[in-house]
């Protein structure tokens, strides 16, 4: 156990690319927690998608013993925190469990929004804030201004901002130092009831599941029963440690102090991200605040292109919920997919994190239905309920209102973009809250229906700007809208997997642009194929594919029929990538295509 | 039992832009070789599917009118002595319309050919050249009138749907064929193949095919004029008069046994498929060793059999009996076909059933290669 005085703890926030996890490199590797042998590139971020994107899912911590230039020997705790806002509730927790924070900006691109959704919550958390201006090495870089704009945005003194160069080990000590001397040690009574939050939890196929822990109150031992308080299990502790980044087997945690613990539990569902763990005997009274059960908020069918990999998609999607207890799924079959499930993720990234899993480590080839967000219905014989898929959605006519999720997006960008980025917010139903200017930038605050921002926005944001725009949201609520299921008929039957539940105002000119990228996409058949948009029996979009003229071997002579064949077999296997709907072959290409609308 | 043999002769003055068969320009060609390596080839499929007489023989290139008649011939002589003939078999053999070649029909007629295919390709001098064709149009019109006299029957080639042809260009120059009265025609839309002067034209952006829009109503326009002409289409681009039909090519498409040799030639007997060397120096050294061309033989399965059956068949006005193919190969007629689809496209009017035969309509037609994937079953055609 260390002398709370010497404990520090601490969390990096940080913009993707800004070079946190360079930095937290560079602090492990300057304390001797690896050696440069050991050290592979970003050691914190675990996964291969983390470290392709540069974005951090799980919460990860490592332990530092630093001997600062006073001469004690510090415990610094490193919480590398997930960046992204649907991972918002993770964020919490893990800053919830430090004391203060790193600011790492960029000194060549200055503060981004979703630093500052991130800045504002550290705030709130009442963190000691170091800011950090990182890549000073480069030529673009421009630290006074960089400190200026962290003056007049966020608000803070940046007149004594660490200057580093990750990548180049420039600034490194100085980091460390600013860490001991100006974030605070962390409060607690060893003597108290045991209290530790659940910061974060994990499957480890060794270890089942991991427990990282910041103890608040009293000791957390090997042999002690626990208590989670909110999921109401009890569990005996039969490991405690920490991360250095080696896994580290300790005698016990003590107060303000972060490690992990196991405790015989197989699935991460059963260690919630937030409950408070205390003893069975004389256990604290009093819960820990800020808890709560995270729900999905974006949905979509996931179904296998080949449907024989069904089974394997089950079974991929139960070892994933594993260690994601924040996900849900459900089977769900479609006319035109087949069996697949229906997945509940807490956002966008979250979705595609997901999906980019499946493929890769489990080698599964899927398709993406459109994604939807949560309706709440309230129907004429006064039920509420909620809808995840557009294929459930009732007869309109037994539906009384319709509520959908609203979002409060910031956006923050160059101001040359700024007048696209409106008209894309406008486009998408947006209610302007906010628009102030710092230096040549611009930050919007705009109110916006989430079922907006899930169909593409991203993309649209990111293609008009090129790139340069941040976007960061908070969810704010539900409120009425006028929403309708928009229904794809090809040659008259309609396809459910291309059906959605979109605003009146929004249905036709969707509507178009989804026929006309069907018309595209779909090959011509041997007859005229009718596409149109409707709502209930009313069509309002249109197209039609013409009916093929020619197809054919003009010439088969001299008895060589190989190449006939060949075309035939091409043909076949070019059919199992199709789906069939009234008569229509249409490739899965199409599907994936058509639902990734927007990018003309 | 092979009825039918072919003789593949692949050596060509010059290489036709279109043309994808297994043709090659050589200075100097030593036709005693030839002849000899021709024999013995021929010996060797006489051997494994002799014992009934040829009713059909086809000299198929390259350019087989560049062969000396004299090795016509030899290669007639010695397939009677193999199999014997039937009384009135066919033998036929392709032909350039120059007129160096048409100074030899004579000869030919005499050696026993009594069908002549010429390669007239165009009515148009401008489209001969365009073609790459050695021809005018002139030389081509006394090519075949020397031919319609020296030979009982007389077929011969139009390449339409040409990059810019319009329907009523094709229309007068389709009538203008009808008019030299012939038994048989073949009509065939040009096709750009893989690997010829055209697909390179092609991707260089040096002309653009016709659209298939225009070919599609080109080809009903050609059914059209020959039915009315009393020369119908009973393949999807063979058009004869009753009885007029080429027997030999009928062998191939009734998928019937038939023996090919020469270099690159196809047979098929008692479920094997045979292929030979490609290259004619690869053939002549393989005769050499071993005394027969054969590059591959490969035994087919039932279900193989039974889909190039339908491949070959379903081009055919007359359809297919897919009672009779099921019998053939041992395979149930309900896996055949796939019944949905075929009700589907017979209501559309681009197929026809009648008790055990099944075929394609004209309009049909030129959609055969999707309406072959939509009818046949993916269990026959993967097996």
């Amino acid at each position: 156990m260390t002398d709370l005085s010497r404990i520090r703890n601490f969390s990096i926030i940080a913009h993707i690319d800004h070079g946190k996890s360079t930095l937290a490199d560079r602090l492990i590797q300057f304390t001797g927690g690896l050696t440069d042998r050991e050290m592979s590139e970003q050691v914190l971020d675990n996964m291969d998608i983390e470290r392709e994107r540069g974005i951090t899912i799980k919460a990860q911590t490592v332990r530092l013993n630093y001997t600062a230039k006073d001469g004690e020997t510090y415990e610094l705790n490193l919480m590398d925190t997930p960046g992204h806002v649907d991972f918002a509730y993770e964020v919490s927790r893990s800053l919830a469990a430090c004391e203060g924070a790193l600011l790492v900006v960029d000194a060549a691109q200055g503060v981004e929004a979703q630093t500052l959704a991130n800045v504002y919550q550290s705030i709130e958390h009442n963190h000691e804030i170091v800011p950090v201006i990182n890549k000073i090495d480069l030529p673009a870089a421009e630290p006074e201004k960089v400190k200026a704009e962290i003056e007049d945005i966020i608000g803070l003194d940046a007149s004594d901002a660490v200057l580093t160069s990750a990548k180049s080990g420039i600034g490194i000590e100085e980091v460390l130092e600013a860490v001991v001397a100006r974030i605070p040690a962390p409060g607690g009574d060893r003597a108290a009831p045991l209290t530790a939050m659940l910061v974060d939890s994990w499957y480890d196929p060794y270890l089942g599941v991991v427990i990282l822990v910041r103890v608040i109150n009293g000791v957390i031992k090997k042999g002690l029963q626990v208590k989670f308080m909110q999921g109401g299990t009890e569990h005996l502790v039969d490991r405690v440690g920490c991360f250095t980044p080696k896994r580290t087997d300790l005698p016990e945690l003590g107060p303000g102090e972060i490690g992990f613990i196991t405790a015989q539990i197989k699935e991460v569902e059963q260690a919630r991200v937030g409950d408070t763990i205390t003893t069975v005997k004389n256990g604290a009274t009093k819960a820990l605040a800020g808890y709560k059960e995270v729900q999905p908020v974006v949905f979509c069918g996931l179904f296998p292109v080949d449907a024989a990999d069904f089974e394997k998609l089950r079974e991929s999607i139960g070892r994933l919920r594993l260690n994601d207890a924040s996900f849900s799924f459900e089977m769900e079959s479609s006319a035109a997919l087949g069996f697949g499930f229906r997945c509940g993720f807490l956002g966008l990234l979250h979705l595609e994190i997901i999906q980019e899993r499946l493929s890769r480590e489990y080698d599964l080839d899927l398709i993406t239905t459109a994604p939807s967000v949560v309706y709440r219905l309230h129907m004429t014989d006064g039920e509420t309920r909620e809808l995840h898929n557009p294929a459930d959605m009732p007869d309109p006519v037994k539906i009384e209102s319709m509520e959908e999720p609203w979002i409060k997006a910031t956006i923050y960008t160059p101001d040359e973009y700024l007048g696209s980025i409106l008209k894309l917010c406008q486009d998408r139903r947006g209610i302007q809250l906010d628009l102030t200017y710092v230096g040549g930038r611009a930050q919007v605050t705009y109110e916006l229906p989430l079922n907006e921002v899930v169909f593409d926005f991203y993309d649209r944001l990111k293609s008009i700007s090129r790139g340069y725009a941040s976007f960061d949201y908070e969810q704010i609520g539900l409120r009425d809208g006028d929403l309708v299921k928009m229904n794809i008929l090809v040659n008259n039957e309609p396809v459910d997997a291309l059906s959605m539940i979109v605003h009146r105002s929004q249905a036709e000119p969707r509507g178009r642009g989804l026929v006309e990228r069907l018309r595209e996409l779909i090959p011509r058949h041997m007859f005229k194929i009718p596409i149109q948009a409707a709502i209930g029996a009313k069509v309002i979009a249109r197209e039609t594919i013409s009916a093929l003229r020619k197809d054919v071997t003009a010439k088969c002579y001299g008895g060589d029929i190989s190449r006939k064949k060949k075309l035939l077999e091409k043909q076949k296997e070019g059919k199992k990538r199709m789906r069939e709907y009234g008569n229509v072959s249409i490739p899965q290409e199409a599907f994936i295509a058509a639902l990734r609308m927007g990018e003309e | 039992m092979a009825r039918a043999l072919y003789i593949h002769w692949p050596f060509c003055v010059a290489k036709c832009p279109y043309c994808d068969f297994n043709s090659h320009v050589r200075e100097q060609v030593d036709f005693g070789r030839w002849r000899e390596a021709l024999l013995a080839d021929m010996r060797h499929e006489a051997d494994l599917a002799g014992g009934e007489p040829l009713e059909s023989i086809f000299f198929g290139g390259g350019t087989p009118s560049l062969m000396p008649p004299d090795l016509v011939e030899a290669l007639l002589a010695e397939a009677q002595r193999l199999w014997g003939f039937a009384p009135d078999i066919e033998i036929t053999l392709e032909a350039n319309p120059n007129s160096v070649e048409a100074a030899r029909f004579d000869a030919l007629a005499k050696t026993g050919v009594n069908r002549l295919s010429l390669g007239i390709q165009a009515l148009d001098d401008e489209a001969l050249r365009f073609l790459g064709r050695a021809h005018s149009l002139a030389e081509g019109l006394t090519a075949l009138d020397i031919a319609q006299r020296a030979f009982d029957r007389v077929s011969f080639d139009l390449i339409y749907a040409r990059p810019g042809q319009t329907a009523a260009e094709w229309q007068a120059e389709l009538e203008r064929a009808l008019a030299f009265g012939t038994g048989h025609l073949s009509l065939y839309q040009l096709t750009i193949e893989p690997g010829t002067r055209f697909a390179t034209d092609v991707r260089q952006a040096k002309f653009i095919p016709l659209e298939d829009d225009p070919a599609g109503e080109m080809y009903e326009l050609t059914q059209e004029l020959t039915r009315a002409a009393g020369i119908s289409a009973y393949e999807i681009s063979n058009h004869a008069r009753p009885g007029q039909e080429s027997r030999h090519n009928l062998t191939y498409w009734r998928y019937r046994d038939y023996c090919g040799i020469g270099p690159g030639a196809h047979g098929r007997r008692r479920g094997a498929a045979t292929v030979r060397h490609k290259k004619p120096e690869n053939w002549l050294e393989a005769v050499a060793q071993g005394g027969n061309g054969i590059r591959e033989e490969r035994t087919l399965g039932q279900a193989e059999q039974a889909s190039e059956a339908l491949l070959m068949g379903l081009r055919l006005a007359e359809g297919v009996d897919l009672a009779e193919v099921s019998r053939r190969f041992d395979f149930a007629r309900d896996d055949l076909i796939d019944a949905g689809r075929l009700g589907l496209y017979q209501s559309l009017g681009l197929a026809w059933s009648d008790t055990d035969r099944i075929g394609i309509t004209p309009k049909g037609f030129p959609l055969l290669d999707a309406l072959l994937g939509e009818l046949v079953p993916e269990a026959l055609v993967s097996a």
